[in-house]
Formats: structure tokens, sequence, C-alpha cells
């Protein structure tokens, strides 16, 4: 065949052919396995000296590779009338994967990007491990089979269409949905469906388009679902219409995980104005009403007597004494010069703007989930187990998410619905008050960061970092619920989270003998992993250790970090920030660059920043909210291999490059008598527009590999060391513990009891002003 | 039950509610306007923010007895006409600024204020304006937010 989708020749992926399916059907549907994109790394050659754990595999390929014996297929589907549909099985929570998802069908099939609907698959327990959203992983397990049963599609089309009009394949042309022979006769996809399709399943071959030809692959295209965004025509959780799933909160404890003790008023809250029901559950006292504004009133009038919870009495003061206790040697100091440092990480929320939220409908012996869930297998089985229905009762819909950060990873309202639409034998829609997502959600651990690196000259002998974390609850395993059993077993999680650090932390330095470990303790809290998990912590230490080396050693930050980076890629990035933000131009005093850089996921990344710390700019006047320094100007640079869709990564290194400046700045929880002090968001002080830096560029390098890389968690941690070197620069003094202003309690504490506050009613008389 | 009456997107409604219950509660769950969103129920977060006779205000912190039938409620479903999109949304496709999206209807409604306060004060958007926006966006949107409202406030 010729065309733009001919078969030159091409390198790499497009020079193999790969194995797909056409399905029997009524209408055309070709099929692929998740199957791994590359040969397994481990058979590469072992470097010399100590090899670093992720030269050889890291976690994607752990990931992909967990999907090669146990995939079953995905399908994409030509309908008749000239559409393309596609069930992924992934969550979409922002990252963008439904748009470059119908790019690389729109790619295959020739076929306008406006035709593919991209959808979210329920559960698929056959699955297995492949329907895990995480580690940044959605594009790089999905790039190659997702376009092989696009490609299967198109030689279908495309021979339906040679019977159909007599003429070869090979003298045929695909183009914008529509498929033409050289005589100018041309037929629309939409008529062939049917006309393609297989009344027998039947394996076959095929060749996908060679890079070269790529029209929508690797240029910027705008998001799908941009328009029912900006119309309020999307549909989140909270908005379906499920019938008859009325409003449901829970009246939750005062500590974290307290349980129900006894109720005094359960029948008085039952009776008040729209509430339909009021149970005690296992996390609270749920209540159902006609409107939330019910359920908010209901849950504020309940009385309930708390038993303890698991963190009674706990502190932010404990929990460092106890880190400080579970911290792993460092070693012997050697005779060289050192040097060293220590850092503390305080406990940050990963509350999504969407809070927790679940539908659920048990009833009649069944199950009906909709939720927005990253590891929708295990959440089936665990709900199953938790309503005692088998597994095949259990339907789990995959809802659009409204942001996750690492939130969707745990399904703890699927849950909590399932048990209370069970209890009451009636449909709920249950939802998270904001105080409770902040102060009974999961958070990201409290962590310290102990670094010491050893020097002699100019050579850098050994770096030695001692990581030291509060358990991450990584229970969701690899999207299933073998593995994830395992990871809650107390020997197999320690081997699990010690796996995980060590799969994602690269050590890019040309260092010397190198060695990082991982100590977690305390199960007690809600935890989890947050974008970027252990990363942003950790490189962060690392790289405000690596300013202070390269002052030692007399040298620039910037050229101290190039000399030291092992690869080219790395190099560019890294001087493509220094050039375009203009590296070693005068500052004002009080003002300060900061440079860092992050490799993760197959991708590498740099960042340079200017800071503001001028007392006029820290102490500017904010309304219910934390200025502190500004972040002025936020230069990044990523290299991701292969970018599918470059405004899309733009958009993910924005929201990094704002994930970063929260951690190193302003966001953090606040832990006192067993309980988080932050409420809502007018305590919790992630990024604002007056945080916001408003001099902001991205570049994406030029692609540097026919595979893409990950991206949705990359930008956090190269832009949160980059903004805390350039405050240690702006100060004078290295920041130890982060945020930078955790000392200043910033807010008055809500109450705990009751544990959600009251709706303001002066929202006609100027309350909350909008600016 | 006590009624109330008020104008929501260009149509009279009347809802049987009591009169404490907010207004984004009767949007949402009385009648299935979805477009303002909850994020914190106590007027910080701005997701729910929506037009009250043409003025930005937080439908969660506003008992649906203080309306009047005269009151006009416009939520993000309101603010074209027709299939043609307003300036402000068209910004925001031109710019590409959702992300996960729940918070842009908001994000919308209060640039689109913040624009019209702007000129009736007769002067252009500032950085400081912009600062001064409170809509919280966990993805990290605020730069092209930042684009967006001023190419929109070129086209208003």
């Amino acid at each position: 065949m010729t065309g733009p989708h001919g078969g030159a020749p091409d390198e790499g992926i497009g020079r193999r052919r790969f194995l797909g399916y056409v399905v029997a059907a009524p209408t055309l549907v070709a099929a692929a396995e998740l199957v791994p994109p590359a040969p397994p790394a481990a058979a590469a050659p072992a470097p010399a000296g100590l090899p670093e754990l992720t030269e050889l595999l890291d976690l994607n390929d752990v990931m992909t590779a967990a999907a090669l014996p146990t995939s079953a297929l995905i399908s994409v589907e030509v309908r008749p009338d000239g559409t393309v549909a596609f069930a992924l099985p992934r969550a979409e929570v922002g990252q963008g994967i439904t748009t470059s998802t119908a790019m690389l069908i729109a790619e295959e099939l020739a076929v306008p990007l406006e035709r593919v609907r991209v959808t979210l698959a329920d559960a698929r327990p056959e699955l297995l491990f492949n329907q895990l959203t995480g580690g940044s992983n959605t594009t790089i397990s999905t790039y190659v089979p997702i376009r092989v049963a696009a490609a299967i599609a198109r030689d279908r089309l495309l021979a339906a269409a040679a019977a159909e009009l007599g003429t070869p394949v090979t003298g045929l042309t695909m183009k914008a949905g529509m498929i033409s022979d050289r005589s100018g006769r041309t037929i629309d996809l939409g008529a062939l469906a049917e006309k393609a399709a297989s009344t027998r399943t039947q394996q076959v071959s095929v060749r996908l388009a060679p890079r070269e030809s790529f029209t929508v692959i690797g240029r910027p295209h705008n998001r799908v679902d941009a328009r029912d965004a900006v119309t309020g025509r999307k549909k989140f959780t909270m908005d379906l219409d499920i019938p008859d799933a009325r409003p449901t909160m829970v009246c939750r404890p005062p500590t974290i995980n307290g349980k129900v003790g006894s109720v005094a008023n359960l029948a008085e809250v039952r009776a008040m104005p729209g509430v339909t029901d009021a149970v005690v559950i296992s996390t609270g006292v749920a209540v159902r009403a006609e409107t939330f504004g019910q359920c908010i009133d209901a849950v504020r009038a309940l009385k309930v007597t708390w038993r303890p919870g698991t963190t009674a009495g706990k502190s932010d003061e404990s929990v460092l004494r106890e880190l400080h206790a579970a911290e792993l040697p460092m070693g012997l100091r050697p005779p060289t010069p050192v040097v060293e440092g220590a850092f503390t990480f305080y406990f940050r929320s990963n509350s999504a703007l969407e809070p927790n939220c679940a539908i659920a409908d048990v009833r009649d012996g069944r199950a009906e989930i909709w939720s927005s869930l990253k590891s929708p297998i295990v959440a089936q089985q665990a709900i199953a187990a938790k309503l005692g229905l088998p597994v095949g009762k259990v339907t789990v819909h995959v809802t659009e998410g409204g942001g996750s950060f690492g939130r969707r990873l745990f399904f703890d309202a699927a849950l909590e619905a399932a048990e209370v639409s069970q209890k009451l034998g009636k449909p709920v829609k249950l939802m998270w008050h904001r105080a409770d997502d902040s102060r009974q959600g999961r958070t990201h651990p409290m962590a310290i960061s102990r670094v010491r690196v050893s020097y002699l000259g100019d050579t850098v002998l050994g770096y030695k970092q001692r990581h030291t974390s509060v358990s991450t609850d990584l229970g969701h395993g690899l999207g299933e619920i073998f593995t994830a059993l395992a990871a809650r077993l107390p020997v197999g999680d320690i081997g699990f989270s010690q796996t995980f650090f060590h799969l994602s932390q690269a050590m890019s330095y040309d260092f010397g003998i190198t060695s990082r470990l991982l100590a977690e303790t305390d199960k007690s809290f809600n935890t989890g992993s947050m974008r970027n998990v252990y990363s942003p912590d950790v490189t962060c230490a690392r790289e405000l250790i690596v300013d202070q080396l390269a002052a030692r050693m007399g040298k620039d930050s910037y050229r101290f970090r190039h000399d030291f980076l092992g690869d080219e890629r790395s190099r560019a990035v890294l001087a493509k920030v220094a050039e375009a933000g203009g590296w070693g131009r005068p500052m004002q005093p009080g003002t300060a660059q900061g440079i860092a850089f992050h490799a993760e996921y197959k991708s590498v990344s740099a960042c340079l920043v200017e800071i503001d710390c001028r007392p006029e700019t820290v102490n500017r006047p904010i309304r219910d909210g934390v200025g502190g320094p500004r972040v002025t100007k936020a230069v990044f640079a990523v290299d991701v291999g292969l970018a599918v869709n470059p405004r899309g990564l733009e958009a993910q290194m924005m929201g990094g490059i704002m994930d970063g400046i929260a951690l190193a700045l302003t966001s953090s929880l606040h832990l006192r008598d067993g309980y988080f002090l932050e409420a809502s968001w007018d305590n919790y002080f992630y990024t604002r527009q007056w945080n916001a830096p408003p001099d902001l560029r991205i570049i994406v390098m030029p692609s540097t590999s026919d595979q893409p890389g990950g991206a949705g968690e990359l930008g956090v941690a190269a832009s949160m060391a980059a903004v805390a070197c350039a405050y240690g620069r702006a100060t004078g003094t290295m920041p130890t513990s982060f945020p930078i202003n955790h000392g200043t309690l910033s807010f008055t504490p809500k109450p705990t009891v009751p544990p959600i506050p009251p709706s303001p009613a002066d929202g006609l008389n100027g309350g909350g002003a909008s600016a | 039950m006590p009624e109330h009456t008020f104008r929501v997107n260009g149509e009279q409604v009347t809802v049987n509610v009591a009169d404490d219950v907010r207004l984004l509660w009767v949007l949402r769950d009385v009648l299935g306007i979805t477009g303002p969103k909850y994020g914190c129920g106590i007027n910080v977060c701005k997701a729910c923010t929506s037009h009250l006779n043409g003025k930005a205000v937080n439908p969660c912190a506003i008992p649906v007895g203080e309306l009047r039938p005269t009151d006009e409620v416009t939520t993000i479903e309101g603010l074209a006409t027709g299939e043609d999109l307003h300036p402000m949304q068209q910004a925001w496709l031109d710019h590409d600024v959702a992300q996960c999206g729940y918070c842009q209807p908001g994000q919308i409604m209060a640039a689109v204020a913040l624009v019209e306060r702007v000129a009736a004060e007769g002067r252009a958007i500032t950085d400081e304006d912009l600062d001064g926006i409170r809509n919280i966006c966990r993805c990290g949107t605020y730069f092209r937010i930042r684009e967006a409202i001023r190419a929109g406030a070129a086209n208003m």
C-alpha cells in the first residue's frame, strides 16, 4: 500500500511486525494485547563498577513486564457512523491521556481526531496488572498496543475498500477518515465499518505507521474534553444522575481513624428536614438526605461519642523523633572532606479539588459503583470482599476524575459508599466534606533525608543518602488484589516500598560510589503515593547538597551539574534552561536564581527559577492565604524521548512547577494531638495565583527516542529543588525544613467537633468577596 | 415546604426546599445544574463561582431564601448564548487551559466578572488583578488562566 501510511522503511518500532486480532463482531473491531514495547532491559550489558538498579530496570519496566503473561485484549471499534471507539483501561484525572490516546488512534487510522471517541473502561479483572494508572506509565505501556489495534483496523478497512472499488490496496490512500483511489473515488470509513467486520476472530500481523509519516503524534493538540470542560458539560462522579442516588455524607471522628462509640441522637437526626437515613458505619455515622446542604446540617447535629484513633497523641515533634530513631546509619565518616545535610519534610495533603466521592447501588445481591479509580480491579475485589458478594456481581465504572495527585490510587469513598448502600438498601451519592478530605484523607508521609558526599580536589568519591519516612501505603500494589495483599504483609510491604524506592530513584551524577536507602516506620497514618512519590523530597535534599558541594569546590552551580551529569540528554536539558533562563545574570539583593535536575520515567528534566525573598514581597498582605517568597520566573526543559502531545506535556510540567513551589514554600499539614489542623483550602496553602510565577516558560526538547517516556509526575522534583536552591541563595542560608513556612501557623484551626464547619450565609453580603 | 422563585440562566424557576439550603445545593441537587462545583462549602475555593445579577458570587454561601423572584443567577451553562461560546470560554479553548477541568467553570465565571469589573473602572487588567483571583486550581493551570484572561478580555 502507498499513501501517507505506506510501507516505507522505518527505524525501530516501524520496522517490526506486531500481532493482533480482528475480532468477530457485527462491525469492525480490531484488538491487540498490552505487551511490552521493548525487549527486557535486563539483557543490556551491565555498566562497569557498581550498577545502578535504575540503569538495569526501572519501575516502568517492571510495570510493563508485569503485564506480559496475563494481559487480555484491548480493542478499537470502527462504527457505521464513521466514529472510532476505544475504551481506555486507565483513569483520566486531568493528565490528558484521553487526548493522547485519541491522537495515537487518529495517527494510525488517518481519521480526524474529532471522530475518535475515547471512554474509560469499567474494571476488567482479566487485565490483572494492566489497569493501574500510576507511575506515569500510561503512555509508556499503551503507546504500541493502541497503535497496533488501530493499524489492524486500518489494514482491514483498506482491504474492504479495495474489494468495494475493485482497486488494489496499493492504489489506495487514507486521509481524513476517507479512503480514495487514483481515479478520485472515495469511501468514508463508516461506510466500510460493517463490510470490514469479521465473522470469526483471527490473528493478523501488522506494521505501524513509520515515524517520518506522522501527522498527529508529536504535534501539539488541544484536549479533546476542553469544550465540555469550559461549558460545564464535563461530568464528574457527583454530576451523574443515577436514579435515587441521594446525597450522603459521613460524620467523622475528631482524631485520625477514630471509631464510633455511641450515638445519642440518631432518631432525632433522621427526622431533620430532608434527611432520609442515618446509620453507623465502620468509619463514622452516615447520613443521606435530599441535598448535600442538609447532609452537612445533619452531620453537624449528630452527637457521637468517639473511641480514639490510630494516631492518638501524636504530633509533628513526636513523629520527628520516631523518624530519627528509625534512621539507618550512615557509617563512619571518611577521612576525606565531606559535605553533609539533614532535611525534614512535613506531612502534605494530596487532596484533589474534587473530594473523595463515589456513587454506589448495592441491592438484590449485586453492586454497581461509579468513581474515579486508578486501581479499579483492586477496588472491585475489595468491595466484593467487604460486601460478601462474588466479584462478578460487582460492576465498577471508572468516571472522569477532578484531579488525583495520588488520591485516586485508593478507593476509600467507593468502599464506604458500598457499605452505606448495602446497610440502607438504597443507592447513595457519597461525598467527603472538604474538612474530611483534609483531615482524614490520605497524606504524603512526613520524612527526613540525610545526605553525605565525600570528595577530594575536583573528584566526588561517594554519595550516601538515608531517606526515612512514615510508611507510604502502596496497598494498591500494581493494580491487582494479589500484589495489593502482598504489599500489606509486614515483610512484603518493606520489600515492596524498598523496591519502589530504588526503581524510582536514578543517580544521574557521576558521584563515585553511591548508596541510597529507604527506611519506613509507623503505619498508623492514612498515607499514599503523592504525585512523584519519594522523588521531590529526595531530589530536593540532593540538589541542595550539590549546591553546597559546588560552592566548596569553587564551582558555579550550573557548571558543576553540567560537568557531573553522565549523559548527553541530561546535559542538554540543563544547558537549555541555563541559556533560556539567563543563568548567572546579576540579581538584586534578596533575590536569586536556582537550578536543579531530575530524571525519572525514562525522561529527563531541568528547572531554573528566580525567587524574590525581599521583606516587602514576603510580607505582602494576603487575606486568608500566605504570600511568602515569590517565584517570579520559572524555566523548565523536558525531554520525554518522544512527546506524543507537546501541548499536553507542557501542561503537565506547568502543574508540576506549581506543586514544586507549594512543596518548597507553603503547603503542609500540621499534626497536633493526633489530628491534622488543616481543614480546608484557607488552611492548606497550595500554590495560588499570588504565588504563581508571572513569567513561565516550558521547553519541550526535540525527540530523542522512538519511545515516549512518562510525564504526569515528572515536573515536581526538579521544580521543588530549584525553588529550594534559589531560596538558599537569596537568603544566604540553606533551608533544611520544608515547606519553609511550616514553623508559622498562618490560620486559626477549625474545631474538630462537629467535624465539618457550618455553611456560610453571607454570600450576598460580600462574604469571601472574589478579589 | 417553602417555595422559592428566581431566574436561572434566563428561565424562571420555582423550587420547594427549606429557606436555609444554600443555592449551590439547590442548583446541583434539586435543579440538576452541575456546572458549579463543590470544592469546600465554605466560600474559600471558589469552584462554585457563578453570577448573580452580573456579579461573581459563591452559591455555597447563599441561602436560597434570600433570592428574590427577579434575581438572575447565571452559571457556566448560561454564560454563552446559543451554540456560540462566550469570548472567555473561547480564550480558554485557544489556550488549552483545562486539565482535569473541575475548577474551570468557576475560574471562567470569576474571570468574566473580573474583566467586567475592571472595564467598569475604565482600566486594563493588571498583574495585581490576576494575583487577586482566589479560585484554586489544584492542577496548577494558573499561568494559562492568566494568558486566557488577557486574551478573552480583548474580545469581550
